[in-house]
């Protein structure tokens, strides 16, 4: 492994080793690039993850102090924890799921298919899904997608088989177990699933794709990489031009150094992304950096979701296997006749014991819970996930009081949902458990939406600087060797899990560093 | 240190439920008079009465039928540790706990369950119910032994995952086609 001098401005820095960061340090370093990747939280392997909910959450949650605002269930129920993500080596895809679809032709252009929705502050992006599409193609082969570069589905498990019976009777067409980076045959230097069950507590068989167990080790190889963990960065240091030039961070000690930098990529997930931003504000960039748009910390999305679980005469044990193991994709294109504008994904999924006592109806007791609770193993569920409005009062700020560890004020995640995702959670619900009826469902539980686990928008790409922070790279408007480099870069959400366009656009922005570099134009 | 220490079966006799434990039966239950009686349960803060009333609380929060005492015993050793930590912890459990004894002529353990609901019903604001039901939606549900119970299997990975253990099993729903899901590599 690499090591630089503190004192070393050639070199990029990265900060955050997730979806973003990871797969950009990765590739940077493949192009024999001079990377420092701060992560803030510890490295993990296959070894220390553990097949325990609540033990495994201790371990790899970011559990820093946030606070909540606004009328979303959230801030009721979890009130200090808005989004459910990571601070470990690997990022929240150290939890995720794996589910990897691709933005529809439409998604990239919602201002021009949907028009103009009051309250939301709809944007075409920048690129297009032509744009995007090698490198979709890069980052799907990257990460062993199923149903991509010949590979074969996985196989369905007992709730899959659930949720196929009563799609098909309804009548849904596009039902599979869908297109997930976990290797259903060995590929890539690692194993396949062994139906573990445990995804969202890190994979311990290493089948499932994350820059923990792919991008960092390979970026390793390299020798380019110098990753320091336990390393929080609280600033980003500019000059008297506003150019960034190196970041303050804490050490595990809490000892406190600045690395200095020729580029800043900024990949903490969409909270951390824009709080940072903020902190940093001062000097050229007194309302944040990179901020003259106003629009870091604005526009947060978060998906529309909410989960369906149903209970049935005979066993179903939905917790075996793979935890997000089929898709109903039927209800993922824009029609407006449903009374909503987007579409939504279901997808399968299960909770443990433990988290679906504190999920199924957060603070609910007595009887009628307990008695859902009793039918545990002849449960089947499935999350519901669709494209949300962007709102520019939805959104990231300091919190005037509140201070971490480090003395920096929290950030408040402020979210109320728009009457365009409260329609479509309506209409999911009711598709959702129309599934399970038809094959004889008992009782139905509508099940409110978790923590935030795709967080995505807040420092969004945009043609015109003034609608945005960053262009179709992820650039920085206003600071040319300052980028985005995660979610936040979102103009808008899509109906699709994330992670695949997070990656994709990470390859594809390395590309565009490496080339202004080679050009000194950063 | 001040350790009050009560053994399970005194805790269940004095919580006036050992029968109800006893006689309930089920999946964990089977023995569970025995095991129970067994169990020594350690309580470091929290005085006996405070702790059979929080238990008998528990239990009306989250009733399980066949769930015996034992486990609900968990919920309240987890109050007791808090407790431990914190002296404001537990003043408002003992407050609390004597408010329920109070709020009916006949202490809570003693009450009907249709009388202890409504004593529940009445604190929901509280914040001694928001800390009891907090501790035990996770300490009940987080249990290795409770799991059992409820049919969940808990961790998969030393026993090789479910890959040859039943994760598709099912067989009630029909046959999905090979295109939609293929069969394991
Ligand atoms: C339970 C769960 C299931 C999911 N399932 C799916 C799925 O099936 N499909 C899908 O597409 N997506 C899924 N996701 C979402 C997916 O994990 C995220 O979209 C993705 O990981 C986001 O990438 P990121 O790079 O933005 O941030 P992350 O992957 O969260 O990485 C951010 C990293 O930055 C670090 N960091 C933050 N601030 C700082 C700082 N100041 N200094 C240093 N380091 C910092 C954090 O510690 C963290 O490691 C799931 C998420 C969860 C939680
Ligand atoms: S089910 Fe498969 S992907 Fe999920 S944790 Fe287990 S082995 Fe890994």
């Amino acid at each position: 492994m690499a090591k630089y001098d503190l004192d070393d401005n050639s070199v990029v820095v990265v900060i955050g080793s997730g979806a973003g960061g990871g797969t950009l340090a990765n590739e940077l370093c493949q192009k024999g690039i001079s990377v420092v990747l701060l992560e803030a939280g510890k490295r993990y392997s296959a070894e220390d993850f553990v097949n325990d909910e609540w033990d495994s959450f201790g371990q790899l949650s970011w559990l820093d102090m946030r606070t909540t605002s606004g009328s979303w269930r959230v801030a009721k129920d979890f009130p200090n924890l808005p989004a459910w993500i990571c601070k470990t080596v690997g990022g929240s895809t150290t939890h995720w799921a794996g589910a990897s679809l691709r933005f529809k032709d439409y998604e990239f252009k919602t201002l021009s298919t949907y028009g103009e929705i009051p309250g939301a502050t709809l944007l075409d992006w920048p690129l297009s899904l032509a744009d995007l599409e090698p490198y979709y193609e890069k980052a799907e082969d990257k990460m062993g997608t199923t149903r991509t570069h010949d590979i074969p589905g996985l196989p369905g498990n007992n709730n899959f088989k659930v949720m196929y019976a009563g799609a098909k009777r309804l009548g849904y067409k596009h039902v599979h177990t869908g297109n997930m980076s976990i290797n259903s045959r060995p590929r890539d230097g690692r194993a396949s699933c062994m139906q573990i069950g445990f995804c969202f507590q890190g994979c311990k068989s290493n089948a499932k794709w994350s820059t923990l167990v792919s991008e960092i080790p390979k970026a390793e190889e390299t020798g380019k990489l110098d990753l320091r963990t336990e390393s929080q960065v609280l600033q980003i240091e500019h000059d008297s031009e506003g150019k960034v030039t190196g970041v303050l961070y804490a050490d595990a000690d809490g000892n406190q150094h600045v690395q200095k930098a020729r580029v800043v990529a900024v990949a903490g997930n969409s909270i951390e992304t824009p709080r940072l931003l903020l902190n940093s504000a001062g000097g050229k960039h007194p309302d944040g950096l990179a901020n003259t748009s106003g629009q870091v910390g604005k526009n947060y999305m978060r998906h529309m979701t909410g989960s369906v679980y149903a209970t049935f005469d005979r066993p179903v044990n939905m917790y075996r296997g793979t935890t997000m193991a089929g898709i109903v994709e039927d209800e993922s294109f824009h029609n407006p006749d449903r009374g909503f504008a987007g579409g939504y994904e279901m997808e399968t999924l299960s909770l443990g014991l433990p988290f679906m006592a504190a999920f199924l109806d957060p603070g609910a007791w007595g009887g009628k819970f307990t008695a859902a609770m009793d039918q545990y193993d002849h449960m089947a569920g499935m999350w519901l996930v669709g494209e949300d409005m962007p709102q520019e009062s939805n959104a990231i700020t300091l919190h005037d009081s509140i201070k971490d560890q480090y003395g920096l004020p929290v950030p408040n995640v402020h979210f109320d949902d728009h009457p365009n995702d409260l329609a479509m959670r309506n209409h999911a619900f009711k598709q959702g458990s129309a599934i399970y009826d038809a094959v004889g469902a008992k009782d139905i539980f509508e099940v409110p939406p978790y923590p935030s686990t795709h967080n995505l928008g807040t420092c969004r790409m945009s043609e015109n600087p003034r609608d945005g922070v960053c262009n179709s790279f992820g650039q920085a408007h206003d600071v040319a060797n300052l980028f985005i480099s995660d979610g936040s870069q979102f103009t808008t959400g899509g109906a699709e899990n994330p992670t695949l366009t997070i990656v994709t656009l990470a390859i594809r922005q390395a590309d565009y560093i490496a080339e202004q570099m080679g050009k000194k134009s950063i | 240190m001040s350790s009050k220490g009560m053994n399970r079966r005194q805790f269940l006799h004095s919580s006036g439920l050992a029968a109800a434990g006893a006689a309930a039966g089920g999946a964990v239950a089977s023995g569970t008079g025995q095991k129970a009686n067994a169990a020594d349960m350690i309580l470091t803060t929290l005085d006996p009465e405070t702790a059979s009333t929080l238990l008998a609380a528990t239990r009306t929060i989250y009733p399980h039928e066949t769930l015996s005492d034992i486990y609900y015993a968990g919920v309240v050793e987890a109050l007791d540790a808090e407790a431990k930590g914190s002296p404001d912890t537990a003043k408002m459990l003992t407050e609390g706990a004597k408010a329920m004894n109070e709020a009916m002529s006949v202490n809570f353990v003693e009450l009907s369950p249709g009388n202890r609901l409504e004593i529940i019903e009445s604190m929901t604001d509280t914040p001694i119910f928001q800390k009891i039901r907090g501790t035990a939606v996770v300490a009940l549900y987080n249990n290795p032994l409770v799991w059992r119970h409820f049919g969940f299997e808990g961790a998969s990975y030393d026993f090789g995952g479910y890959i040859n253990r039943g994760f598709n099993d099912l067989q009630w729903a029909g046959v999905p086609s090979q295109d939609a899901s293929p069969d394991a590599g």
